[in-house]
């Protein structure tokens, strides 16, 4: 072994081509194993939009759907619980909905496209737990002045009936409105708004 | 840029103050001298490694959406292969891996016999590696059931009546080791555990052990010389060549070269024409009936002929059982003075080549339906096997052997 | 070192050629993936005859619309009618125990069936039913003897009948052996008609086996030509370490 005739050069150019286009091929070789984790064709298709029938749902009821595996709340507000949504105006963090938490057709005061139904996302902003609904008549310990909404026992955030959060309490913003359209008067469609936009 | 490069020194020494990384770093890589006369044949040490970390990887993505449930089983592959992204690539990727393991490990230890590696002072490191081979074959043997398709189901039914032929306690055993009375959730759930953790650890811990053997005792080489026996002034063997860079930037060109092969199979001829995966595994297990004809992988067809060859079924399980282990006893059934095939007698050379060439068509015979012809054949090429091992101290005592040259031939 | 290779080469060239249930007396299929039109039309064929029966429950139909190149409206309109679902998988109402009723056997998911029995076969099977009145159904198979399922492309097809040929057996005796299938009666498709749509049906089922196979093979001619570039480089860089040795 001697050092005669050895063209440094060359060998630190060769050196740093094959470290570059070998590290090209193994950076490309773990994009396969990164995407093997994202949601497959079978997450997607349970994920994909579901069709509901509102029919059946009387003032102050809810309903239940699961849509991606989330609890989607389905509410229809009596024209008195609609009206206690302006006096909540002080009370809550954002009353506007200035945070992107909803399609941009729910961005009003009743946060969302009929006033009359509520469509969130039942999971609390805060660390995902699903909150309770409590109605004003129904007996609780929210105080004299709740006006109904909905309570989270994990970390005791609270919510008025149009998912907005209210002051001083863990969760950071609104319920998620997700995006959804109506096929019908009694039939919506979540998880796809493409006829309104 | 310079000052990057001192924090970075500065950093390496604060870790061998508490880690001996460059210590290691030289021992086994660039102050292990590897003698400079290495071959083709020393490519499949390190590509054995190399499938090995494919296997690895590839499994542990496998078991992220794999279930080990017989109701599950053969549905969850067929989800890996069409609606998990890329699930395909990873999953031929491992049964490719699979079969190239055996490729490599075959020819790897066919090297060893070529050069007399097994022998002294390498014994333990040959037996090192021959334990590696067995728990290898466990290893393939445990993950074929998984799929849970038809060849899964029977070829484990069929291995595992192997052990019913135990004298005695063989039925019990069989009823032990299946969990159940026929091949059933509870075994494939069972394999399962065994294939994605007991025996990758026990096999990795033997691969670190193999790999320190071979660094205490140092590489043999095609010549069979013993590098060590001449050093320089500086205590470096005049035949030796740090191992990092020369045999590093050696093994990258095998390793693609390698790759290139992998990948010709993984995206062009995945199933091998039915021999990496097997046609009748397309058809979900059905314990009520057996496929027309089965066979099992490739890699296992040698004992599979030794196993039909003998009429009589405790004999046949023994005589498969010996057909693998006789390869621990090489360091002690070899008497010959010399290492490689090189510098062997005619005797020897023969003989390998007769066991090479029983091998290949024991092999070829494992995977035909049998008939009285094969079976004759079988019984035939099976004796070639073993009187390989069992000659072997007569052969190699009594071979012309040629004179060793003191130092490695190198152009 | 050199036969070692050979023999290795042999392997991997002579490797596909041995494909699946290739034997002697199939049919060629003549399958080509990258006709997207046979595809569609093998499609059509599959969900007509073969979907009331047997299910391919590992393939989704929005799969099928995006590799075959067919709309999500057409898809529903034409190819969906247990679902509405895009997103679903290819079952069957059908349910395991009635089918066991109807044909002494479930009859099996079809998605990987390609797979396992081979195109040729499948087409030589598609081919060769025959009228037999011994069976229940009326129908056997020449590649699939006594088959439960009837033959469902009759109408297409025609009725096929054996014709035996007297031949005399080592004992001397005269025996009838099968020599070939002929016409009894004529279907809605010619013979040549016939065999295109039997052959579109196989194509489809062979892409209903692997559906990432032509694009596997695609990615894999990138990652060759990614890996011989690097075998230059590699090859070059270990040439200019080696000259120290040498």
């Amino acid at each position: 072994m001697n050092d005669d005739g050895i063209n440094k050069n060359r060998r630190r150019f060769l050196t740093t081509t094959a470290t570059v286009i070998g590290g090209m091929g193994a950076v490309a070789a773990t994009v396969p194993f990164i995407s093997t984790l994202t949601p497959s064709a079978r997450a997607k298709a349970i994920g994909a939009p579901i069709e509901v029938d509102i029919g059946d749902l009387g003032p102050g009821e809810r309903k239940i759907v699961k849509w991606q595996g989330k609890p989607i709340w389905i509410l229809r507000r009596s024209e008195q619980s609609l009206a206690t949504l302006a006096e909540l105006g002080e009370i809550v963090r954002d009353p506007d909905s200035m945070v992107e938490q909803q399609p941009a057709y729910a961005k009003n005061e009743h946060r969302s496209l009929k006033p009359e139904y509520l469509i969130v996302i039942g999971l609390c902003t805060h660390l995902g737990c699903s909150p309770s609904y409590v109605p004003a008549d129904d007996e609780h310990e929210l105080g004299d002045d709740w006006k109904g909404g909905f309570f989270c026992v994990c970390h005791g955030s609270r919510f008025d009936l149009a998912g907005r959060v209210y002051k001083g309490v863990p969760a950071p913003t609104n319920l998620v409105v997700p995006p959804h359209q109506y096929l019908s008067n009694t039939r919506i469609l979540i998880g796809d708004d493409s006829e309104l936009s | 840029m310079k000052t990057v490069v001192k924090y970075l020194y500065g950093f390496r020494d604060w870790i061998d103050a508490r880690f001996p990384l460059t210590k290691q770093w030289n021992e086994h890589l660039a102050k292990y001298y590897a003698p400079k006369n290495f071959n083709f044949w020393y490519f499949f040490g390190s590509l054995a490694l190399v499938v090995l970390v494919i296997q690895i990887v590839t499994g542990i993505w496998l078991t992220m959406n794999y279930k080990p449930a017989a109701d599950l089983a053969f549905a969850s592959v067929e989800y890996i292969m069409r609606d998990v992204e890329w699930g395909w690539w990873i999953r031929y990727m491992h049964s490719t891996g699979s079969s190239a393991f055996f490729i490599v490990i075959y020819l790897h230890m066919y090297r060893g016999m070529l050069y007399g590696s097994y022998k002294q002072p390498r014994e333990l490191l040959w037996v090192f590696g021959m334990f590696i081979y067995l728990l290898l074959m466990a290893e393939a043997f445990f993950g074929y059931l998984l799929p849970w398709g038809q060849m899964s189901y029977w070829g484990a039914q069929v291995i595992i009546s192997l052990f019913a032929a135990v004298p005695v306690v063989g039925d019990e055993l069989a009823l032990w080791i299946r969990g159940d009375f026929v091949v059933s959730d509870v075994t494939l759930n069972r394999f399962f555990a065994f294939h994605v953790i007991a025996l990758p650890l026990l096999i990795c811990g033997l691969v670190v052990a193999h790999i320190l053997a071979l660094h205490e005792v140092g590489s043999n080489n095609p010549d069979g010389v013993e590098i060590k026996n001449n050093k320089g002034a500086d205590g470096i063997p005049l035949d030796g060549i740090p191992f990092h860079p020369y045999y590093t930037v050696k093994d990258i060109v095998a390793t693609v070269v390698f790759l290139i092969i992998f990948a010709a199979v993984v995206f062009f001829a995945p199933e091998m024409g039915g021999y990496f995966l097997e046609h009748a595994n397309f058809v979900p297990a059905d314990p009520l009936k057996t496929p027309d004809h089965i066979a099992p992988v490739w890699y296992f067809t040698p004992f599979y002929a030794i196993l039909r060859a003998v009429p009589n079924q405790l004999g046949g399980v023994v005589a498969m059982g010996m057909a693998t282990t006789l390869f621990f006893f090489l360091p002690w059934l070899d008497r010959s003075p010399v290492k490689s095939i090189r510098y062997r007698g005619w005797k020897y050379k023969t003989a390998l080549a007769a066991f090479t060439v029983s091998f290949l068509v024991l092999g070829w015979l494992g995977m035909q339906a049998s008939t009285v012809t094969y079976t004759w054949m079988s019984r035939f090429f099976a004796t070639v096997y073993f009187l390989f091992f069992l000659l072997m101290p007569y052969y190699t005592s009594t071979d012309n052997d040629k004179i060793v040259p003191d130092r490695v031939n190198y152009p | 070192m050199t036969r070692l290779i050979q023999i290795l080469c042999g392997f991997m060239v002579a490797a596909p050629l041995w494909a699946a249930g290739n034997g002697p007396g199939l049919m060629d299929a003549k399958i080509d993936l990258s006709d997207q039109a046979s595809l569609q039309r093998g499609a059509r064929i599959f969900v007509n005859y073969c979907l009331s029966c047997h299910a391919a429950a590992y393939m989704r139909y929005n799969r099928l619309g995006e590799d075959l190149g067919i709309s999500d409206d057409v898809l529903k309109e034409n190819l969906m009618f247990g679902t509405d679902k895009i997103g679903s998988t290819m079952t069957i109402a059908m349910s395991k125990a009635d089918a066991e009723q109807y044909f002494g056997v479930a009859p099996p998911d079809l998605s990987v069936i390609a797979r396992a029995r081979g195109a040729d076969w499948l087409y030589t099977f598609f081919m060769t039913f025959y009228r037999d009145p011994s069976r229940p159904l009326g129908a056997n198979n020449l590649v699939f003897k006594d088959v439960a399922m009837p033959n469902v492309l009759w109408e297409l097809q025609g009725w096929q009948r054996p014709v035996y040929k007297q031949k005399t057996n080592a004992k001397g005796n005269t025996v009838n052996k099968f020599d070939h299938l002929e016409y009894e009666t004529t279907g809605i498709l010619s013979d040549k008609e016939y065999k295109k749509t039997v052959q579109d049906l196989v194509n489809f089922m062979v892409y209903l086996g692997e559906p990432i196979k032509l694009k596997r093979q695609m990615i894999g001619t990138w990652v060759m030509v990614y890996l011989l570039i690097l075998l230059v480089i590699v090859y070059l860089l270990k040439q200019e370490y080696w000259r120290d040795i040498r």
